[in-house]
């Protein structure tokens, strides 16, 4: 018996942002009928954003959330299944490949393609975790509103976190930027925005080494230390935004894919992981680029990649059902 | 329909409607997107537990004093479980419904 007579799925896409809609559009456009499961975080990370300036085709800008809304219809449009929930496990030594979702149902796919993006890092400190919810935030568009009129503080250096903090001076009082370095890594438009913003203040070659209040459950100060100097001062805030980037999501694939020394998938060859069959594009693979734009593109590749892997495939392999070169094969008349 | 069983809480029926049994409270807002990945959870949740707990809403824009000033919610989505009025436990963010079931389960007699 083939691998592909026995599989429930010629394409399964796990995760739901520009890369793995993406893949989608076009694998459901090559007559492969992806599934798509979302996961946690469905959507990605642009739903976390307010105006997307940089989404080729859009001058005006677009809306994160409305841009991935648009992109979930174009993928659905051609045939692309979406499934909401999450993936608790991957088994991709045997053929074909099994996924866990939460509540234990299992999908078999002869290709995989996997677009689990990365999720916003914390401190690495505790309190700032413990606190989360209470003080400490990821996401300046979910939780900004709770600081309306009160000094927060800002972590980080680049465009997130320039971006969250000009966001953010439209509810709080004042917003304090807090960099590791004497120069911010943020691209001169971003920068701009935030030195031009009399609301925005900065503190220099400065880290956060403790949030405070864990007794109280809120935050009241942070404790900082400057690198150069090494002293310690305190920075009454009512919240901190932490945006130091991201790490990426491969804890399900951690002994089966290759990944680098900081947890991203390695690819070769295009999109290409170690496995054959299984691809990776977006953020789960990219710590250089990280865009949206990049995540779509690799998508695309990923899409184009596993078509080619399926038609390569021995005949009795072949998955009948939606093959790019015949549209006209239902489900169901797969080969034996 | 599923929404049915959700209760929608507010500063004036909170007290009332929590203070017995196991309850969850799901704190959201309209312009909170991973809240919307919760809703769809917390009303099947609802379904699920109709009898045995208490599940449902609030809107953190319309009651600004439960949520902030007794819960100190300074993020959202955030979910609490109380039983029979006091808090047990606190879900802050987007976290899997298993997670949510467990929440509950725990403290279900």
């Amino acid at each position: 018996m083939s691998v592909a007579a026995h599989a429930d799925r010629e394409v399964v896409v796990i995760g739901s942002g520009p890369a793995g809609l993406t893949a989608a559009l076009y694998a459901a456009r090559a007559n492969l009928r992806p599934l798509l499961i979302e996961g946690l975080e469905a959507g990605g990370q642009l739903m976390l954003t307010t105006m997307v300036e940089n989404w080729p085709g859009f001058r005006d800008g677009i809306m994160g959330p409305d841009l991935m809304g648009e992109m979930r219809a174009q993928a659905e449009r051609f045939g692309t299944e979406v499934l909401q929930g999450n993936v608790t496990s991957v088994d991709l030594k045997d053929r074909p490949f099994t996924i866990t979702l939460e509540g234990g149902r299992k999908i078999t796919t002869v290709a995989l393609i996997i677009a689990t993006g990365a999720s916003a890092r914390w401190l690495d400190i505790g309190s700032d975790r413990k606190l989360s919810g209470h003080g400490v935030s990821t996401c300046a568009t979910c939780d900004g509103y709770f600081f309306r009129g009160r000094p927060i503080a800002v972590v980080g250096g680049g465009d997130s976190a320039m971006e969250e903090a000009v966001y953010l001076t439209k509810f709080a009082s004042k917003v304090t930027v807090i960099h590791r370095r004497d120069t911010l890594r943020a691209s001169k438009i971003m920068q701009d925005k935030a030195f031009a913003n009399p609301k925005i203040e900065f503190v220099w070659d400065s880290e956060v080494i403790d949030v405070a209040d864990l007794q109280k459950g809120e935050v009241t100060h942070l404790v900082l230390r400057n690198l150069k100097t090494a002293q310690t001062s305190h920075l009454p805030v009512d919240g901190v935004f932490i945006a130091i980037g991201h790490t990426p999501n491969t804890a399900l694939f951690k002994g089966q894919l290759d990944l680098d020394p900081t947890g991203y998938i390695v690819t070769n060859g295009g999109t290409r992981t170690n496995v054959p069959g299984v691809f990776a594009a977006g953020d789960v693979q990219d710590h250089v680029y990280r865009q949206a734009v990049t995540a779509a593109g690799s998508g695309c590749m990923a899409a184009i990649d596993a078509e080619r892997y399926i038609e390569g495939l021995p005949v009795a392999d072949r998955p009948a059902d939606g093959g790019p070169a015949d549209g006209t094969v239902h489900r169901g008349d797969i080969a034996v | 329909m599923a929404s049915d069983n959700v209760k929608t809480f507010t500063d004036s029926n909170f007290d009332d409607e929590t203070k017995q049994g196991v309850v969850l409270v799901d704190f959201w807002a309209e312009w909170c997107g991973p809240c919307r990945r919760i809703a769809p959870i917390v009303e099947q949740l609802a379904t699920e537990y109709a009898g045995r707990a208490t599940i449902g809403k609030m809107n953190v824009d319309e009651n600004p004093n439960v949520p902030t000033s007794r819960f100190h919610v300074r993020g959202i989505p955030t979910l609490v479980v109380l039983k029979n009025g006091e808090l047990v436990d606190t879900i802050v963010g987007l976290v899997p419904r298993e997670d949510i079931v467990s929440a509950i389960e725990r403290h279900l007699g």
